[in-house]
């Protein structure tokens, strides 16, 4: 069944994107990651048009955050102050990232800066991931347990403030300064940003895992939800329909994608995504190493100002 | 359709005035939610007070989209990657458009003809206001038209309009399924050796109904109204989903 979407202005099979939903939403609850950096560059492949595809996700995050954030509160495994101060990061990056994204638009230069992001970000995590994943195999068979180093430069900074949740007590400096290039990436790419954040709070911030996956996405909730709005009204690139199409799959898979992730084992889980980041980033960087085959592309008078 | 009638008897030509009657299987197009182009039929007849003439006619039909800026951008290779370099801005071109013909568009229409109606793709594209276009300008133009050509969003199809006994003629063109919205011009030629004899043209009104409609005015007369709706549409599906699941996980 072809469906017509209004804002896109393409006509798409609608189990396609009910499909590309469920796959999303299989890999993202069995990995325990939004989906957003896998998602976009589908809709890429199926001819939505990047901006589109960027403020659209943008929307579906929010409700796949917002399904997530519930059962986390309920858990109480959320640090709300912790969020809040990396959610004003993030708000401050989010509004940089629409700023340069419709600059670069203006410059024609945006698919580029989309693909060269999700070049960038998705190789280098898509590596990390392999080889943590890889050592954690071997660490596993040797039986040896991962020491955590409690000091760094982060506990010398200026601006300390006491985080009860996860019993620290940190300059604000480091959370905002996460929470803006998270914003950032939000806005540009399209994504949560938690394959970012997660990371970056377990490292950086030293904050303990149970409350890390809770908070972020209590943090994306509100950032993905501020980048919808700056797309909606400064680029009306938002497509109410294809974003409740990828929902409708997306909020199925996950639920079947946790049953499957409980019966596999961690690292292989991050091993199999590890590779799947790495193809999809292939696919991308391809494009803009291969000459093409056609050297003229058109920018419909919409995207001219 | 009159004054060409009168301009062609004052003219004193040696053939008779024949005129084009017209039909269109629909002449509204809606656009909904499960759009999946349109096939269109054109058809007709010629009108004439005498007898058909020795010399036979040729029928040229074309269909043209609403006329949008468009910006062409040319990639060229930087830092090892391909990157859009350069760009030509033409301030006009037609979003679809279709030339149907009995027999081949040189064979059937002068270039002098072609040039003063714009009938081929190449003159309805250049009309658009690249007087004294330059080579390199040019260039980006055929790229245009062939990315567009590669879309059937241009179609050029000779040899499609059947004419039987020089007086009932009919064609389909097909609409694509992403079509823009607007009046598409609708134009029929009736040519002999090369010259147009008749002309006539009407309008296909192309429109979004329905909850395309009003989605897509939604969000360009209220941004932030539709972007909110957006948001809350997606917080009731994370909530629903959530709830739904604990009660099946329950239950």
């Amino acid at each position: 069944m072809q469906i017509y979407l209004p804002i896109a202005e393409v006509s798409v099979n609608a189990f396609l994107l009910l499909g590309l939903g469920g796959i999303v939403g299989i890999l993202s609850g069995m990995f325990g990651v939004g989906g957003g950096f896998l998602m976009t560059p589908l809709l890429f492949f199926i001819g939505i048009p990047p901006a589109v595809a960027v403020a659209t996700e943008a929307n579906q995050i929010v409700a796949s955050s917002f399904s997530g954030v519930l059962a986390h509160l309920r858990r109480k495994t959320v640090d709300l102050r912790m969020g809040t101060v990396l959610l004003i990061g993030g708000l401050i990056g989010a509004a940089i990232g629409v700023v340069v994204f419709n600059y670069l638009k203006s410059l024609g230069q945006v698919d580029l800066l989309v693909k060269l992001c999700y070049v960038v970000f998705l190789g280098v995590i898509g590596a990390i991931m392999f080889v943590e994943s890889l050592r954690a195999i071997r660490r596993t068979r040797r039986g040896a347990a991962p020491a955590r180093k409690r000091h760094g430069w982060v506990h010398g900074l200026p601006f300390k403030m006491r985080f009860r949740n996860s019993g620290l007590y940190i300059s604000v400096i480091p959370p905002v300064l996460v929470g803006v290039c998270v914003g950032v990436l939000a806005a540009i790419m399209g994504v949560g940003g938690g394959f970012i954040m997660v990371p970056a709070m377990i490292y950086l911030l030293g904050m303990p895992t149970k409350v890390v996956v809770g908070t972020s996405l209590f943090q994306i909730i509100f950032v993905t939800a501020f980048t919808t709005l700056l797309h909606a009204t400064t680029n009306y690139t938002v497509d109410i329909a294809l974003a409740v199409l990828l929902l409708v799959g997306g909020v199925i898979g996950a639920q079947i994608g946790t049953t499957i992730g409980t019966r596999l084992r961690a690292e292989q889980l991050r091993i199999l995504l590890a590779v799947m980041v790495l193809v999809v980033c292939g696919k991308l960087a391809l494009d803009l190493l291969l000459t093409p085959s056609e050297l003229y592309s058109i920018a419909s008078g919409a995207g001219g100002h | 359709m009159l004054r060409l009638g009168f301009l062609l008897c004052l003219l004193a030509l040696p053939l008779k005035a024949e005129e084009v009657v017209l039909g269109l299987s629909s002449d509204k197009v809606a656009i909904t939610a499960t759009f999946e182009g349109l096939e269109i039929l054109v058809f007709g007849a010629v009108k004439r007070e005498g007898p058909i003439p020795e010399t036979p006619l040729d029928v040229v039909i074309t269909v043209a989209g609403p006329s949008l800026p468009v910006t062409v951008w040319r990639k060229d290779r930087r830092f090892g990657i391909w990157v859009n370099t350069d760009e030509v801005r033409l301030d006009a071109a037609p979003t679809f458009y279709a030339v149907a013909t009995t027999g081949p568009l040189d064979g059937v229409l002068s270039a002098t003809e072609d040039l003063r109606h714009r009938v081929s793709i190449r003159h309805a594209i250049r009309a658009v206001g690249a007087a004294g276009m330059t080579e390199e300008a040019r260039r980006f133009a055929e790229a245009l038209i062939r990315i567009r050509q590669a879309q059937n969003a241009y179609q050029m199809l000779e040899n499609t309009v059947s004419f039987d006994e020089q007086t009932l003629f009919r064609t389909e063109i097909r609409l694509p399924a992403n079509l823009t919205e607007g009046s598409y011009p609708t134009r029929i030629f009736l040519t002999r050796e090369g010259r147009v004899v008749s002309q006539f043209e009407t309008v296909i009104d192309v429109h979004k109904v329905g909850l395309e409609r009003w989605l897509f005015t939604l969000s360009r007369e209220r941004p932030l109204i539709y972007g909110l709706m957006s948001l809350a549409i997606a917080i009731a599906a994370g909530w629903g989903a959530s709830a739904a699941f604990r009660v099946l996980r329950q239950g």
